[in-house]
């Protein structure tokens, strides 16, 4: 397998689970066991644009247990006699060999996942990616130049991950506080970006757009928007280190808020 | 059976609560940071070479690289 691998250094590995569960996309050639009409093909993979059951394979890290994963869409590309190309948008953690055997169990001919490409991981797509010759090149080259500009040529901001993670940017006096883990509270809120619900993940943001947090919503976009006080979501992972802005947890209204509780 | 709307086709719908600045002396756009603030909060958008595992390419640019540690977003392996 080839394709789209988000690789993470240092500090930004912290932002891997946003990545684990963020949508995918695949190319892949699809070997069939027996001779198919090209039609019936078609319909047969149109039936899997859906949500689908499967259970991870032997071969798995995660518990194998039945559960579902939803395949976005699922375009047919060109058959020549047994060879079936198709590009496939899942959700994370779809296993594509099994959906090829899945299909060829429906088709009655049987059908095996021949290749596969990873098109896109999350925000990241296949025309963005460097090749790993080119991380040692241009590696080298900014090691010898010192040259900035050549690190952004194949290195990107962790915050790129969360491109489609809904945010919550707060002020800079709610920013350190999260950074100890304190939950984010009404009053540090700003603005918000794409659709929260209550349970989501999010991410929290500065005004500078750097990553704070990730977080657990406690309500939803709505809800948020209305509330004036109170704790709007959980933080589960801080991303920024603490110190990065100013300590303050005591000062002004807040302060006279925690006193007297 | 029915196409549905992928994570990065869905709108992005900025909801404005209240209004703020944000001070320059603390904390740097990303694309701002130095050189080697920029490697330890970075990762790269690698295109996976057929052959070897996910966990060995990522261990390849932990050595390429000189870091201590790596992280991948979802194994490809065959």
């Amino acid at each position: 397998m080839t394709g789209v691998l988000p690789i993470t250094l240092l500090e930004a590995t912290k932002v891997v689970q946003a990545l684990l569960y963020s949508g995918k996309e695949y190319v892949c050639l699809m070997k069939l066991h027996g001779d198919a009409e090209e039609m019936r093909l078609k319909n047969v993979l149109k039936e899997f644009e859906d949500v689908i059951y499967q259970r991870p394979p032997l071969r798995s890290s995660v518990k194998r247990q039945l559960r579902t994963r939803r395949i976005y869409y699922l375009d047919f590309l060109e058959m020549d006699r047994r060879n079936v190309l198709f590009t496939v948008g899942c959700e994370g953690g779809t296993y594509i060999r099994k959906l090829c055997f899945d299909v060829g169990e429906v088709l009655g001919c049987g059908a095996h996942m021949q290749e596969l490409r990873r098109t896109r991981a999350g925000p990241f797509l296949e025309k963005n990616s460097v090749a790993l010759q080119e991380v040692a090149y241009s590696f080298a080259e900014y090691q010898q130049t010192q040259d900035e500009r050549i690190l952004k040529r194949f290195v990107q901001p962790m915050e790129r991950a969360l491109t489609l993670v809904p945010k919550i940017y707060v002020r800079d006096s709610a920013v350190d506080a999260i950074c100890h883990g304190a939950s984010l509270t009404a009053p540090g809120i700003l603005s918000l970006e794409g659709e929260i619900k209550a349970g989501s993940m999010v991410a929290i943001f500065s005004l500078k757009f750097e990553a704070v947090a990730l977080a657990r919503a406690q309500a939803s976009s709505e809800q948020i928007m209305d509330l004036s006080h109170g704790v709007v979501a959980k933080t589960e992972r801080v991303l920024m280190p603490r110190g990065t802005y100013p300590k303050r947890w005591k000062s002004g209204g807040n302060a006279n808020e925690q006193k007297s509780q | 059976m029915a196409r549905s709307e992928a994570p990065w086709e869905k709108s992005q719908e900025l909801l404005v609560k209240a209004e703020d600045v944000t001070d320059p002396n603390f904390g740097h756009r990303p694309e701002e940071r130095p050189p080697e603030e920029y490697l330890r909060f970075g990762l790269i958008n690698l295109d996976k070479p057929a052959g070897p595992t996910s966990h060995e390419v990522a261990a390849w640019t932990k050595r390429i690289l000189k870091v201590e540690q790596v992280g991948h977003g979802g194994t490809l392996e065959a």
